[in-house]
């Protein structure tokens, strides 16, 4: 299929504004992106679409000049180039729009969109000009404001044109954009999308990345589909809908890796009842867990998933809403609290928020269960190294008990986290992405430690952007867009296809 | 940390050796005891800077905190004429409420520690100064059975004058030290303090109250500064407010990163400290006896002294995970 694009590129009569060869990217020897090609015509609206961790946002950098690739090369007109930085790409006329916008948000914006390139006289900035050319640009995405206007006191959607007003300014004839739509208003997604065809009939070219299929199908002229860093398929104009687009970025067997034990659920032990989560407080949530049953929460990334497991955890504060865990209700307050009545988190980020990166795997095991063993505020050191030696056995971490945490492999460090919660007799088991980053054997292993830890009651809801996994794990899913819960699937419902239908909304 | 350990003590013994072949005034009697005794002062102090440190945090208020103490102290017993009995139980209290404070900005309202302990740098000297009107503060010759906490000198080794006399103050700090070595290396708390110095997040997701614990961290700081503060004042008897105790926050920020408590967080130990401690008060020491013209450039020195340790710690702490990353890579 990578030949196949390549020669497409060849045939073509027009020669391609960017065009990609066989680009790889590896990160730390994981390899995010493997032989990816593809070309953008001038005028054209490419869409990127794949999974979560597709490689998409990869390429996207790549293209851009803020990373560089481990092999592949790069044409702009026809003509090999090579990006060492942001500069570079700019100076070919290659403009990435960030999901997050790069705006100095205190300063207005004829002052962003000139930033870095303001017209001078001897050091002073010629601000009449400055002001000038930004009308034009402004005047050229439609946005109707003075450029006199501070950034932060524009809504959104106007601060996304700002930022394609400042990349046109530029000169760019390929704008990148990387989830434009994520917090825009869906009128605010109209009005963008009327200036970016506008910029297509004026001849510039855009590659957008989105997770919103019912855009890329409005919008794009040809897609090209990612799955797990490769390119598996393009789609031209007439050829797009959104059943082609899902096929193409979920198609994949499931392995035999899951050795599924069904397990009966027993009596309902969390219920969480109306939880507003801060950051997404018009939603509510609710959903019951029931003993011994595994829940997978799927979602496409910023749909919310994290944030209400923190928030049940107790990190963040829930703004509304109980949960009720065993005979007690009481909103989610702090991390203490939860894990006195029974619910821990196995979080996202290992590194950040799950070890104790400096210290030994035995203090690591050990952190959570000192209060509980505890002799009037000493260490219960014997409690310790036997909280220790028995989880090291039992998750076969492959480590000493004095091996410092941040040495270890990603596998060996989930299990340290997972673990601490062991030695603490969880009744709720929260874990979010379970198994990122680390290796097919501790994938297993830890896949049968969650059926084990099931089988003997204890609740489990994880939340997973791999598709795969949610699937050959969960006895249940519950499929989250934009902060709620779009629906909930039982087993026999479960498809990537019915997944992937409302986590797209 | 065992090799950290050894290393700084390989270097303040070198300083030692350097000292008593330069100078044959070192090794006096008189001479050690006072290294002896103000190595107990500053201990103290460094004690508290490392409690800290070892969080993540610093104090930058430690000197002004001993001022304040050491200004309020003869202040209260002489020109207004309180009770020692209730004197030092309220500048202790005060010290203790000092810490309260700093650490409640720092948790509650998110400001940065520098921050915080800089404006309480400037704040304590500048009330010192307010109350005594910038007058210096002694006790004069009274209080002596109070001071003898700080100045008397146990005859260990006979009463004869020749021999060495341990200063009382070394007892004290051999009491904060065990004190504070058993506070965190066996209690529960201890083991919070270096968590959430190691990774505060991780700290907070495993149920520490992480915020409760840099209270205490900058309690323990202040209240030994102030505890510090006292001993100066009783020993030197005169305290001038406009310098008493300045820049001492830096020896003991010194002395505690010396001593192995890396500024990032989650390390320590006392005896490390200690040693630190010692080694601060002998630099000081050998500039006075060998290189007495260089008296003026003495921070220089010793602010020379502290990189290289710092720079030759991060060299070595690069080239064990090095290695050590090596050798996993070529474990099958």
């Amino acid at each position: 299929m990578v030949v196949a694009a390549a020669s497409s590129t060849a045939t073509s009569e027009r020669t391609p504004v960017l065009e990609a060869h066989r680009f790889s990217k590896q990160f730390a020897g994981i390899r995010a992106l493997y032989d990816v090609s593809l070309f953008v015509e001038r005028g054209e609206v490419l869409a990127i679409v794949g999974e979560n961790g597709a490689g998409k946002s990869t390429l996207m950098k790549i293209l851009a000049g803020v990373q560089r690739p481990t092999s592949g090369s790069l044409r702009v007109d026809g003509h090999a180039v090579e990006f060492s930085g942001v500069r570079d790409a700019l100076r070919q006329g290659i403009a990435l729009i960030h999901q997050e916008l790069n705006l100095a948000p205190h300063l207005d914006v004829a002052t962003n969109i000139s930033l870095g390139r303001e017209p001078s006289r001897f050091g002073f900035i010629k601000r009449a000009e400055a002001e000038r050319q930004a009308r034009k640009y402004l005047d050229a995405v439609g946005l109707d404001v003075s450029p006199r206007t501070i950034v932060s006191s524009l809504p959104i959607g106007k601060q996304q044109l700002v930022e394609i007003a400042k990349a046109l300014s530029t000169n760019a004839r390929v704008l990148i954009m990387d989830e434009p739509t994520s917090s825009l208003s869906q009128f605010e997604s109209q009005k963008l999308f009327e200036v970016i065809r506008e910029l297509r009939s004026r001849g510039v070219s855009i590659l957008y990345v989105s997770h919103r299929l019912g855009e890329v199908q409005d919008l794009a002229d040809r897609v090209v589909v990612l799955r797990d860093g490769q390119y598996v398929g393009g789609l031209s104009r007439g050829e797009i809908d959104r059943q082609r687009m899902v096929s193409l970025m979920v198609g994949r067997n499931l392995s035999q890796f899951y050795h599924r034990i069904p397990h009966a659920p027993g009596a309902e032990v969390l219920r969480v009842s109306d939880l507003r989560v801060p950051t997404n407080p018009r939603h509510a949530v609710t959903f019951s867990l029931r003993a011994g049953e595994i829940v997978g929460i799927a979602g496409l990334v910023g749909a919310g998933r994290s944030e209400l497991l923190t928030t049940l955890f107790g990190v963040t504060p829930a703004t509304r809403g109980t949960l009720t865990l065993g005979d007690q209700t009481r909103p989610p307050r702090s991390v203490p609290e939860a894990i006195a009545a029974g619910l821990m988190l196995v979080p996202e980020d290992r590194r950040l928020t799950g070890l104790l990166t400096a210290m030994n795997v035995k203090r690591n095991l050990s952190v959570a269960s000192l209060r509980r063993d505890q002799r009037i505020g000493f260490l219960n050191r014997s409690a310790e190294r036997q909280i220790s030696t028995a989880m090291i056995r039992l998750l076969r971490i492959k480590a000493s008990a004095e091996q410092v945490a941040a040495t270890l492999s990603g596998g060996n460090q989930q299990k340290v986290v997972l673990g601490k919660w062991l030695a603490m007799d969880p009744k709720v088991l929260l874990l979010d992405e379970p198994t990122r980053g680390i290796d097919v054997g501790a994938k297993e292993e830890i896949y049968q430690l969650l059926h084990e830890l099931a089988g003997r009651g204890v609740a489990i809801l994880f939340a997973s952007s791999e598709m795969e996994e949610v699937q050959g794990l969960a006895d249940r899913v519950l499929v989250m867009h934009e902060g709620r819960i779009a629906g909930e699937l039982s087993r026999s419902e479960m498809s990537e296809t019915s997944i992937m239908k409302l986590a797209t909304g | 940390m065992t090799a950290k350990l050894l290393g700084i003590a390989a270097v303040l013994l070198a300083v030692c050796a350097y000292t008593a072949l330069s100078s044959d005034r070192f090794l006096l009697v008189g001479n050690i005891e006072n290294l002896v005794h103000r190595t107990a002062l500053f201990g103290i102090l460094s004690i508290g800077a490392a409690f800290v440190i070892i969080t993540g945090g610093i104090d930058l208020s430690i000197g002004s905190v001993v001022c304040l103490v050491g200004v309020l102290l003869p202040y209260l017993i002489v020109e207004r004429d309180w009770s020692p009995w209730i004197v030092v139980p309220t500048v202790l209290a005060m010290s203790v409420a000092i810490g309260v404070a700093h650490g409640l900005l720092i948790t509650k309202m998110r400001l940065q520690p520098f921050v915080v302990t800089l404006c309480g740098l400037l704040l304590y000297r500048g009330i010192a100064r307010g109350i005594t009107f910038d007058q210096a503060q002694g006790f004069g010759v009274g209080s002596k059975g109070l001071r003898k906490i700080a100045t008397e000198r146990l005859p260990i080794f006979g009463s004869s004058p020749e021999v060495f006399h341990l200063p009382a103050t070394t007892m004290v700090l051999v009491i904060v030290a065990i004190a504070a070595a058993i506070f965190l290396n066996r209690t529960i708390y201890g083991r919070y303090l270096l968590a959430l110095g190691s990774n505060p997040e991780a700290a907070r997701y495993s149920g520490i109250r992480v915020d409760r614990m840099v209270i205490l961290a900058y309690v323990l700081c202040a209240t030994l500064a102030g505890f510090g503060g006292m001993l100066f004042v009783l020993d030197i008897n005169a305290a001038q407010p406009s310098d008493f105790g300045s820049s001492y926050e830096l020896y003991a920020i010194a002395a505690a990163v010396l001593g192995g408590c890396s500024l990032r967080g989650g390390e320590g130990s006392i005896l490390g400290v200690l040693i630190g401690a010692a080694l601060m008060v002998v630099l000081s020491n050998m500039i006075n006896l060998v290189h007495p013209d260089y008296q003026n450039i003495e921070f220089a020195i010793i602010g020379g002294v502290i990189l290289i340790g710092v720079m030759l710690d991060e060299t070595v702490r690069r080239v064990v995970a090095a290695r050590r990353a090596a050798a996993r890579n070529s474990a099958p």
